[in-house]
């Protein structure tokens, strides 16, 4: 089982043939859209690279989530409900809430895709 | 003009990989305006059909039954150029295929010699979402650019067909058994 920061690093190194983006510009807390310029089919090419490069079979709409707030109840005045950020929750456990919680803006939603995101998801793929 | 820029399968392996040859001819309009009195086929028109000998490869791995459309080009490397009256071979190799689309690494030869190394990423694009951005029309396979594709197979069923005929009469006596 690699440590995290050699899972950061292979993360990295996926970023940067996937984005294009300098290793320089990767940092943990770096956002995948707003940071790194990621655009929507980017996300299918990260898919693909992190199953390549770390050897783990990535179910669809399991790293993504796809239509996380589809539901009305789940969002009011822009905002997510208990019950939104309840269903974030369980689609994206290894993503860090604790921010996004207390501002829990719909748009906001995108920043949650960060590069530490995805260490945290390899790693608990690896460790299955 | 056709948007068709490969002229046969050379081979077709199903999920795995394909092979096919582009010729290039003055009669092509582009080239006499890319360059004036220096004819080159432009890279893009070569990562064109690299992604359709790519494409098809992906489409017919799934029965055709997905819409395949090019969604990017992470890495495309060119180390030559061809010019009128060469004879490309592009070789693509299925990576990647999964739900939502399909990765290749597609090579292009000329001479034997690699001219350009490029990597695809193709996209399923999601029947209910391309229904409504496109409608049910299916815009990535045409006929025609799945005639090359047919056209491969009716060529392939007639050399079998020779071949078989072939050995039929191989295997006859020059002179029938007497009774």
């Amino acid at each position: 089982m690699p440590t995290n920061d050699e899972i950061y690093q292979k993360v990295q190194a996926t970023l940067v043939d996937a984005l294009g983006v300098e290793e320089e510009d990767i940092r943990h807390d770096a956002t995948l859209q707003g940071d790194l310029g990621a655009e929507s089919i980017d996300f299918l090419d990260i898919v693909f690279r992190l199953e390549r490069n770390f050897g783990i079979k990535i179910p669809r709409g399991e790293l993504f989530p796809e239509n996380v707030v589809s539901d009305p109840e789940m969002i009011k005045d822009g905002k997510l409900t208990t019950k939104g950020i309840d269903e974030l929750k369980t689609r994206m456990p290894y993503a860090d809430l604790s921010e996004f919680v207390d501002n829990p803006d719909v748009e906001k939603i995108g920043d949650l895709y960060t590069v530490d995101m995805l260490v945290h998801y390899v790693s608990g793929k690896l460790s299955a | 003009m056709r948007w068709i820029w490969i002229d046969k399968f050379l081979e077709f392996r199903s999920g795995q990989f394909a092979r096919a040859v582009k010729n290039l001819t003055l009669a092509e309009e582009h080239l006499h305006d890319h360059f004036t009195g220096y004819p080159v086929m432009p890279a893009s028109l070569i990562i064109e059909g690299l992604a359709q000998t790519g494409g098809i490869l992906v489409g017919e791995a799934g029965g055709f039954v997905e819409k395949v459309v090019l969604a990017k080009i992470p890495r495309a490397e060119f180390f030559g150029v061809a010019c009128a009256g060469d004879q490309l071979i592009y070789e693509v190799r299925l990576t990647d295929l999964r739900a939502e689309g399909a990765v290749v690494e597609a090579k292009a030869f000329l001479e034997g010699e690699l001219l350009a190394d490029v990597e695809i990423v193709f996209a399923h694009l999601d029947n209910t979402r391309a229904n409504q951005i496109f409608g049910p029309k299916n815009f990535v396979f045409t006929q025609q650019l799945l005639g090359v594709l047919d056209l491969a197979k009716a060529q392939e069923r007639a050399k079998l067909a020779d071949a078989e005929s072939q050995a039929r009469l191989n295997g006859l006596p020059e002179t029938p058994p007497s009774a």
